[in-house]
């Protein structure tokens, strides 16, 4: 039972980290181009991006499991040439994970962009410098307060993930079985002591990332 | 010698108008710009920068040529060697003074340049200090000094100064003035101030909906006459001072600038911006090739 419940906590914290540094690595440059774009096709891309903050987790999770099933196109392609199982398994659970927390990498880092005077990157370029060296010593590092909301929000949300998790990952132990799955497993077993400990660690942390979060950012506000 | 030829059209808050403009700037001019806002300033600074394109147009800076749309060309603003100063000053927050100096210079340059701007705009006692702990003339003057870093030949500087009060303002005219002599710089200002314009520039031209507005050339012509020794010439009051032992007025005529012998009667009933004619006696006018 004891190595039950920290089995399920490393997995939870594994999955919000692996998720979470993708997700920086797919956020900043969307949020870059999303800032930057005066495309029309902007508000689609955006829409798209924001959709799991208004969708039940259960349609998306719904959706992957049709799209992730080996009886489908894409889940036969995958099992045929790479033998990947996407459902009910660690892997499925980061690519539902990375869809459905984006827009909250996306979200923060894209206003942070937005927010800078313009007039910054345009000194910079006037100075000889690239696009991308702008990115990275002028923009990035005065964005900071933003990249990091971005970061911990992803973060946080990936570990209190729920619904899209019961639909494609569903409840293996050390695979697929992370926290808030544990909570509803043993609330059905009427297991309640269980379900407060996974409780209890999860009311803990999101308290103290987000107090973490706030304090840093004001910190960095005020020696701005 | 920068030779430009640009057309734009532009959205201003007056409507859609089009930018049209030919203009010959000498190397080491100082040109001042001004007309009322909206009349395009900014975009001609922003498209001589290269961070606009225009639709049609061709600028050769000496032997180079930085934009020809005929010809496809177009070269970024990374490539063209201009100092920008805005009016915002754009300093990176993230930087000290030392560190944005430091940032324009290019890849094996000598760190040579950034000691003599750092002694030319006497930044020595602020290396250290991030943007935000100074004054909006003192990052003005980093501005300024960083905008020479790569030692561009066209420095563009975007009504740099009208965010600052008087004193200070007069301060950093000194440093724009001594900056412009030592570095042999070709620059522009965008001002609305005359007592600027007048102080550092050798030329000013005026945007009108974003062409080069002619001085009430009409006018100029009908009174211009030569036959009894005196020519009329409409111009503006652009500054009243004493000269030695009496007082001078400075006359916008055209883009140049008169300096006029004047009486403490003058002085009472002029004010900048007045409108005024000049009259020159002239016994003999002569014809002399530019």
């Amino acid at each position: 039972m004891d190595s039950g419940f920290g089995q399920t906590l490393l997995l939870t914290f594994q999955l919000a980290a692996v998720t979470t540094v993708l997700l920086l690595f797919i956020g900043v440059p969307l949020a870059f181009l999303l800032s930057r774009t005066q495309s029309r096709f902007k508000p689609i891309l955006e829409a798209l991006i924001s959709m799991p903050l208004v969708l039940p987790p259960t349609v998306l999770g719904f959706y992957l499991l049709l799209a992730f099933s080996p009886r489908s196109a894409l889940g036969n392609w995958l099992v045929e040439t790479a033998n990947i199982r996407l459902v009910f398994s660690f892997a499925g659970l980061v690519i539902g994970s990375l869809i459905y927390s984006l827009p909250f990498m996306v979200q923060p880092i894209q206003s942070g962009f937005e927010s800078l005077p313009k007039h910054l990157r345009e000194a910079s370029y006037s100075l000889g410098k690239s696009v991308w060296q702008t990115l990275l010593r002028v923009e990035l590092p005065n964005i900071k307060p933003a990249v990091l909301t971005g970061i911990v929000l992803a973060f946080a949300h990936t570990v209190g993930e729920f619904g899209v998790i019961l639909m494609i990952g569903g409840n293996i132990p050390g695979e697929t079985r992370v926290a808030s799955i544990a909570i509803y497993d043993e609330v059905e077993a009427l297991n309640y002591g269980m379900a407060n400990q996974y409780a209890l660690v999860l009311v803990l942390f999101a308290f103290t990332i987000l107090a973490l979060v706030y304090t840093i950012n004001r910190r960095m506000l005020r020696t701005a | 010698m920068i030779q430009t030829s640009l057309r734009k059209a532009l959205h201003a808050a007056t409507g859609p108008m089009t930018l049209d403009i030919q203009l010959d700037i000498l190397t080491g001019e100082f040109l001042a710009i001004t007309g009322a806002s909206g009349s395009g300033k900014t975009t001609l600074l922003r498209l001589l920068a290269g961070l606009e394109k225009p639709e049609e147009g061709r600028i050769l800076v000496d032997d180079t040529v930085w934009l020809d749309s005929a010809r496809g060309i177009q070269l970024p603003i990374q490539e063209r060697k201009v100092g920008l100063v805005f009016q915002e000053y754009a300093l990176f927050p993230n930087m000290t003074v030392r560190e944005n100096l430091e940032y324009g210079l290019g890849k094996g340059q000598s760190k040579v340049i950034i000691d003599e701007l750092i002694g030319i705009t006497e930044l020595e006692q602020l290396l250290d200090r991030y943007p935000a702990k100074l004054s909006g003339g003192q990052q003005q003057r980093v501005a300024l000094a960083r905008a020479l870093v790569r030692r561009p030949k066209l420095l563009l500087l975007d009504e740099p100064l009208s965010a600052l009060d008087n004193r200070m303002r007069e301060r950093l005219q000194n440093y724009i003035l001594q900056v412009h002599q030592a570095f042999s710089l070709t620059t522009l200002l965008v001002s609305h101030d005359h007592r600027e314009i007048f102080k550092l520039a050798d030329r000013v031209i005026s945007l009108r909906q974003g062409k080069i507005s002619q001085p009430d050339l009409p006018e100029t012509v009908r009174y211009a006459n030569v036959s009894d020794g005196t020519f009329r010439l409409s111009g503006e009051v652009l500054q009243l001072e004493e000269a030695g032992s009496g007082f001078s007025v400075s006359v916008l005529i055209g883009t140049n600038v008169l300096r006029v012998p004047a009486t403490m009667e003058d002085l009472r009933r002029l004010q900048p911006g007045d409108r005024v004619e000049v009259l020159v006696d002239a016994q003999h006018a002569m014809l002399i090739k530019a």
